[in-house]
């Protein structure tokens, strides 16, 4: 069997060669291609609208690059932010994962120093389509490790598009995701790579990547309890070798002592339980290499002996221990767990304790259309890729079908995570598609060959499996061959130079088991399937690019609309922020929800309550307090924080629906969560929530929908709500303690000021002119306006 | 802000100098001074005469004199018609400061209604034209006349030297009071082909300052009543063939503002990202490339740019203005001709790969109008070689990448040929090699038993014991062939020093297989025999029974001990 590869190694080695070399400079020319793919399907966005940074989080990130890029590293770490979370402040060098804005800080800084001279701002756009781009790379590498170069090519292909990764990665979503799915990818394959070739050298790569993920994002953790997940089922499975505990050990050593020095883990790198199965594996893993090393010492009599004895005061021990351990992580109330952590392995965790993680839509359990949305075609690829990753299984394969498995668990558990699913599902469906376009490309040949040149061929290749299928490789060039060769095929061999030799033995030991589960296809059968891969794969990339163009580009603080007249530009949220940094004093506390806080410090440059960072439960509480509160209770909550201006969000003008109002129930929960005093229930008619005729008194008098209704009524003369689709509850009112300052073109922004305390003094002298100063200051609008009348 | 008072000025003395008086309070927001001056009657042919600043003795301090110089001294008993242009900034003040979004705006003038002058004026007429609307207040003097909004005081007639007479005039004015607090235009020119203009504003409306609310609800429904005193767009006329015009401030791209192009201009019309009130203020850059052939030209060996000053915008007043012109890597020589004093030094800024930096050429004036937007000229020496530098750099540095690429390739980077540890190595990959061998060959061996098996089986079926005895003769004739094989082999990794780990194993192996092959050739020899003697399958079986199961064990030895080599 192993002679037609020996016959066609020896007589052409010299085209062999020039045919690899040209595999391999075909390969890197479509990885380049790829590249190039990645990045410029993330430039829709750029296209469409302009070269901004997206969203909420993407901002902050930028601002800290800027310090970065402005003031240094040192300061960087120093840094204490006074600019959010007042009168509290944040330690940003502390609490942030630091691995994007010193990645994009450092391009910025070589870039620089070659005198090219790009703003931090484009630096920061492009550094997630950048990344993408090299993390298709890492797949390719990572695919290969466990499949070959087909496969890994065609992984490429996929992840350089999945809808999924281009949501968080189009050009301007700054966010720690655009480098750590890099990270994450490169890191699995330095593991599987160190898996397969033992080398130390991968495996101190491997620690530095985990370094890199660890500064990067913290789904880190999902690394950290992978890795040993699949440790441990190579050791059931009976794959233990060397070689996994060259991947493992130096990684758990040298990544934790790495992860510990990043400030913001710092010694929750060893303290918490989302590491505790790292640790145990590694206890796990030296187990059974000493088992082994006994093994290999002693004859098998004495070795039972000594297992028998082992087992028995080794189990005592491991018990104690464990039992020490559990006591102590059961001591703690979270069980050493993170909130976010928890709620990802009990989903209904965050709903029933943190309204505050439950209530980012991106912490949602996601839909199945979101599944086909995101990763489309791959969907059905994937099981095939299952299948053909345990033909045969090993250690590399069986990793990533423990990865696919997790990833698919997280992405049920939250949105956000559809993102860890995103490579797995490229990877197998990469496996399956080029195994796929394997087998039928192959049987298409052998037909072909057979319809050629029969005969021989027939007759030496009659039956559509088991030998016949092995010299489908070579069939062309040597039919008549085969029958001979099999007959009297050992001799030669050993005639033959060692070197040549070696690679035939190599291939002997390779070729043989997967040769005789290659089956050959009927050439219609192959030549239909193969047209049907192709047009789903065109399908799927008429859908990626869809999804590139049109779902997954809106920056979110532009937004357009298609009238016939053209299109329609709606830029409140730069207007406002524009108002705020040009109009209002540099020190003006402004206080809005803490979705906008990131906006106003990095738009705006002024000082928030709360933001994004979502580390205070009771500051945000407390605005949500004051927001649900009725005017006068509201002011004195502000004026207590030192506040100036209050913005909110409507979009009952134009209809933009995720507004503050649609927002406001969580306000009222996460308020009534700290303070008591705010109950739900009073906010909701008969459990409907609504702000029409039908609302509750309460709900009509609370400072969020006057702030959002004031004088809406004089719109359009009835108060129509076009995001809620009915008249508002109380149309005609006047504000008391606020004053509207400013209010963007579509009225999708509002900001009102606080009025200066000078009430409270004419407030002793009470009625008499708390009535007269009322009247006096209707009258003299009313004076004011009659002559523009 | 700008007001231009018209004066004219009739002497008729021999002088080569006239001088021109002005408050201090006054001069020092004198944006803008220049005398046209006609000899005899003749209109037209005016000439422009150089102005300076004097300090002539025995006069009051509170005055600045300036004198313009005659291009000839004035014969006596001539006329001379001199027009004096001067433009002043801040001269209106907004009354009252703080107005409502529903006022119009309100503003102050406060002059002489004499002209204050160092000489006796024999006729002497005053005219102020009002922007229109109301006009709330003005100060009568006899012969005042408000005529449509054009104010007129005079004529008088034989006014003493320095006589001044205050008026005040009070009335509506809502154009737009746009001030930039600085302005920076970069002018870039490359001699790819481009002159790359940005001009960074920040704009304040210096007009009277809003007081409470801004009701964008009263803005949008009655624009003009509610909102007259602000402004919501500015207006730029740029060069003709301007290109890549763009729009934008710190955040961002603003999306209003609307573009008209001819053959003779280009004019573009922003919109701020808000409607700007009295004292509201903002920021944004705008920029725009020209064609290089239009602004420099060269002239005896240098070159020069020549480009208008000022700002392209309307109606704008720029209380400092910084001209930074950006002139290509390698220039000399660089000297500048402004038609006016400016502060002038010189940067080095740095961009595109640059190594020694690009000349930047400044020059700061304050308070700028319109009126300076004149052609000024920079002139420098410059070699096209030079334009070569870069792209050669780029050529060498990725010529020296893929060079360093190749020499990696070709190069191999282990440490050392002969350390211990790379001829291990080697050794160690060769009695891997060897070993595969050995192992090919013992597989063998186990078909050939298996072969053997199989006659066996074919002689219970078929009972036919020749064929038999060939395939033992053959099996023989293989096993002495493989067994010549082995040979050099276990030699070979016998000798290596790097085998001490497979060597027992090894060993232990070839022994137990040659054990194994004894015995099956004992076995197969025992059953054909006994087939020939037709005794009974139960007899054979008894037989061999005992033999059966060391070669079962044997086998399962040997194959274990095949399968730990293959693991190595």
């Amino acid at each position: 069997m192993a002679e037609p590869v020996a016959n066609a190694a020896a007589p052409a080695p010299a085209p062999g060669r020039l045919r690899n070399a040209f595999g391999g400079v075909l390969c890197a020319f479509t990885l380049i291609l790829i590249g190039v793919l990645a990045f410029s399907i993330r430039l829709f966005s750029v296209i469409k609208y302009e070269s901004v940074i997206h969203e909420f989080d993407p901002y902050f990130n930028f601002r800290v690059t800027q310090f970065l890029s402005k003031n240094g590293i040192y300061e960087f770490w120093n840094w204490f932010d006074d600019r959010t979370w007042y009168p509290l402040g944040r330690v940003i060098g502390g609490t942030v994962y630091p691995g994007l804005t010193l990645t994009a800080g450092s391009i910025w800084w070589f870039v620089n120093a070659l005198n090219i001279p790009l703003s931090v701002e484009t630096v920061c756009v492009f550094t997630a389509p950048i990344f993408s781009a090299i993390a298709s790379w890492a797949t390719y590498l990572l695919t290969k490790e466990a499949k070959g170069t087909g496969a890994g090519l065609m992984a490429a292909a996929i992840l350089a598009m999945v809808p999924s990764y281009i949501s968080r990665s189009v050009a301007g979503s700054y966010d720690n995701e655009a480098v750590a799915i890099f990270a994450l990818v490169f890191t699995f394959y330095l593991y599987v790579k160190t898996l397969n070739t033992g080398s130390l050298f991968y495996a101190t790569l491997n620690a530095l990547s985990y370094f890199y993920m660890v500064c990067s994002w913290g789904g880190y953790t999902f690394i950290i309890n992978l890795i040993p997940m699949h440790v441990l089922l190579c050791i059931v499975t009976g794959r233990y070798s060397s070689r996994l505990y060259i991947a493992y050990a130096p990684l758990v050593i040298l990544g934790t002592l790495l992860a510990a020095l990043v400030p913001v883990v710092g010694f929750n790198a060893v303290l918490t339980s989302e590491h505790f199965a790292s640790f145990l594996v590694f206890i796990i893993l030296h187990v059974v290499a000493f088992v082994y090393y006994i093994k290999g010492l002693l004859t098998p009599r004495l070795f039972k002996m000594a297992m028998t004895l082992v087992i028995t005061v080794g189990l005592a021990v491991c018990f104690a221990v464990v039992a020490i351990l559990v006591a102590l992580v059961a001591s703690s109330p979270t069980k050493g767990w993170s909130g976010r952590s928890l709620s990802l392995l009990d989903p209904t965790y965050a709903s029933k304790y943190i309204p505050i993680i439950a209530s980012v839509s991106e912490h949602q359990p996601p839909t199945w259309p979101s599944y086909f949305m995101d990763i489309n075609v791959l969907a059905f690829l994937v099981p095939a890729g299952i299948i053909s990753c345990f033909l045969p299984l090993s250690d590399a394969s069986s990793f990533m079908v423990l990865y696919l498995v997790t990833a698919v668990y997280f992405s049920g558990v939250m949105v956000r995570l559809m993102l860890v699913l995103a490579p797995a599902a490229c990877i197998l469906s990469g496996i399956a598609l080029s195994s796929a376009f394997d087998v039928l490309t192959r049987s298409m040949k052998f037909q072909l060959s057979k319809l050629f040149d029969d005969g021989p061929a027939i007759s030496g290749n009659g039956s559509p499996n088991g030998s016949s299928a092995s010299t489908v490789n070579t069939s062309s060039s040597k039919n008549e061959k085969t029958e001979k060769s099999e007959a009297a095929p050992k001799e030669k061999q050993s005639k033959k130079n060692r070197r040549k030799d070696k690679e035939v033995t190599e291939s002997v030991s390779v070729k043989p088991k997967k040769e005789k589960r290659l089956s050959v296809l009927p050439l219609e059968a192959s030549i239909v399937s193969t047209l049907l891969l192709i047009a789903l794969g065109g399908f799927y990339v008429v859908h990626c690019v869809w999804a590139a163009a049109e779902a997954y580009s809106a920056p979110s603080i532009v937004l357009t609309s298609r009238s016939r007249e053209g299109l329609h530009v709606f830029d409140d949220f730069r207007e406002a922020y524009a108002w705020l940094s040009h109009n209002t004093d540099v020190d003006d506390k402004v206080a809005s929800w803490w979705d906008y806080g990131y906006q106003t410090t990095a738009m705006a440059n002024r000082t928030v309550i709360v933001d994004n960072n979502t580390w205070n439960n009771t500051h945000i509480a407390t605005v949500g307090t004051a927001m649900s509160s009725p005017e006068k209770a509201a002011w004195e909550i502000f004026d207590s924080l030192d506040v100036k201006y209050v913005l909110v969000v409507f979009g009952g003008l134009v209809g933009y629906p995720s507004d503050d109002i649609n927002k406001f129930l969580w306000m009222v929960r996460i308020g009534g969560g700290e303070f008591p005093h705010i109950k739900e229930p009073d906010y909701l008619r008969d459990g409907q929530y609504r702000v029409d005729a039908q609302a509750t008194p309460t709900m009509l008098n609370c400072l969020m929908y006057k702030l959002c209704y004031y004088r809406f009524v004089e719109t359009d003369g009835k108060g129509f709500d076009r995001v809620r689709g009915y008249e508002i509850g109380k149309k005609h009112f006047k504000l008391t303690h606020f004053e509207e300052v400013f209010t963007t073109h579509h009225w999708m922004v509002r900001i009102y000021k606080l009025k200066p305390q000078k009430n409270r003094i004419r407030g002793k002298l009470k009625k008499l002119k708390s009535q007269s100063s009322k009247t006096s200051s209707t009258l003299a609008a009313g004076r004011k306006k009659n002559p523009w009348q | 802000d700008i007001f231009i008072p018209v004066v004219e000025n009739a002497g008729s003395e021999p002088v080569s100098k006239v001088l021109l008086a002005f408050p201090n309070i006054q001069a020092k927001n004198l944006a803008a001074i220049r005398a046209f001056g006609t000899e005899g009657k003749v209109k037209g042919l005016s000439s422009v005469l150089p102005i300076e600043v004097v300090e002539p003795s025995g006069v009051p301090p509170e005055l600045t004199f300036f004198s313009a110089s005659l291009h000839k001294p004035l014969q006596k008993g001539k006329i001379l018609h001199l027009d004096v242009l001067t433009v002043f900034t801040h001269f209106l003040q907004p009354f009252p400061e703080e107005i409502t979004q529903a006022d119009s705006q309100l503003v102050v003038f406060q002059d002489s209604s004499h002209y204050l002058s160092p000489y006796p004026v024999k006729v002497q007429t005053l005219s102020i034209r009002l922007p229109g609307g109301r006009v709330e207040s003005y100060t009568k003097y006899g012969n005042t006349k408000l005529v449509d909004s054009e104010l007129k005081y005079g004529p008088y007639e034989d006014v003493p030297p320095f006589s001044y007479n205050p008026i005040i005039v009070h009335f509506e004015n809502n154009n737009p009071f746009a001030v930039a607090k600085e302005l920076i235009r970069e002018i870039e020119i490359s001699h790819w082909g481009n002159v790359q203009i940005t001009e960074h504003y920040n704009i304040v409306h210096g007009g009277a300052r809003l007081k409470g609310e801004f009701s964008r609800l009263d803005y949008q429904s009655r624009p003009y009543a509610r909102g007259v005193s602000s402004f919501r767009h500015l207006i730029a006329r740029l060069p003709a063939r301007a290109h890549s015009i763009y729009y934008r401030d710190e955040i961002g791209n603003i999306s209003t503002s609307h573009l008209w192009s001819d053959s003779k201009k280009t004019q573009l019309e922003i919109e701020p990202r808000f409607p700007l009130f009295g004292g509201w203020q903002t920021t944004f850059t705008i920029g725009y490339g020209l064609p290089l052939q239009d602004f420099v030209f060269s002239a005896d060996g240098k070159r020069f740019l020549n480009i208008t000053f000022g700002s392209p915008m309307e109606e704008i007043l720029i209380e400092k203005l910084i001209v930074k012109v950006v002139l290509p890597e390698g220039s000399k020589d660089i000297d500048v001709s402004a038609p006016f004093p400016t502060n002038q030094w010189q940067e080095v800024k740095y961009s595109h790969l640059d190594i020694a930096g690009r000349p930047v050429l400044v020059l700061e004036k304050p308070d700028v109008i319109p009126e300076h937007n004149l052609h000024f000229q920079v002139y420098y020496k410059f070699n096209n070689i030079s334009l070569l530098i870069e792209p050669m750099m780029l050529i060498t540095g990725f010529f020296l990448l893929f060079v360093a690429c190749i020499a990696y390739m070709h190069t191999d980077m282990s440490i050392s040929k002969n350390s211990p540890s790379y001829l291990a190595k080697l050794q160690w990959d060769e009695v891997q090699a060897t070993v595969q061998q050995i192992q090919g060959i013992f597989h063998q061996c186990l078909a050939v038993h298996d072969k053997l098996e199989t006659s066996l089986h074919d002689l219970s079926r078929t009972g036919d014991a020749k064929s038999c005895k060939a395939a033992r003769k053959a099996a023989d004739a293989q096993f002495k062939e493989l067994a010549k094989e082995l040979k050099p082999l276990l030699l070979s990794v016998q000798s290596s020093p790097q085998s001490y780990q497979i060597w027992p194993k090894l060993d232990d192996l070839v022994a137990k297989e040659r054990e194994l092959q004894d015995k099956l050739m004992a076995r197969h020899a025992t059953v054909v025999d006994s087939v020939e003697k037709k005794q009974r399958g139960q007899d054979i079986e008894n037989r061999i029974s005992s033999q059966q199961q060391k070669i079962a064990a044997l086998r399962q030895e040997v194959e274990s001990l095949l399968e730990y080599l293959s693991e190595i």
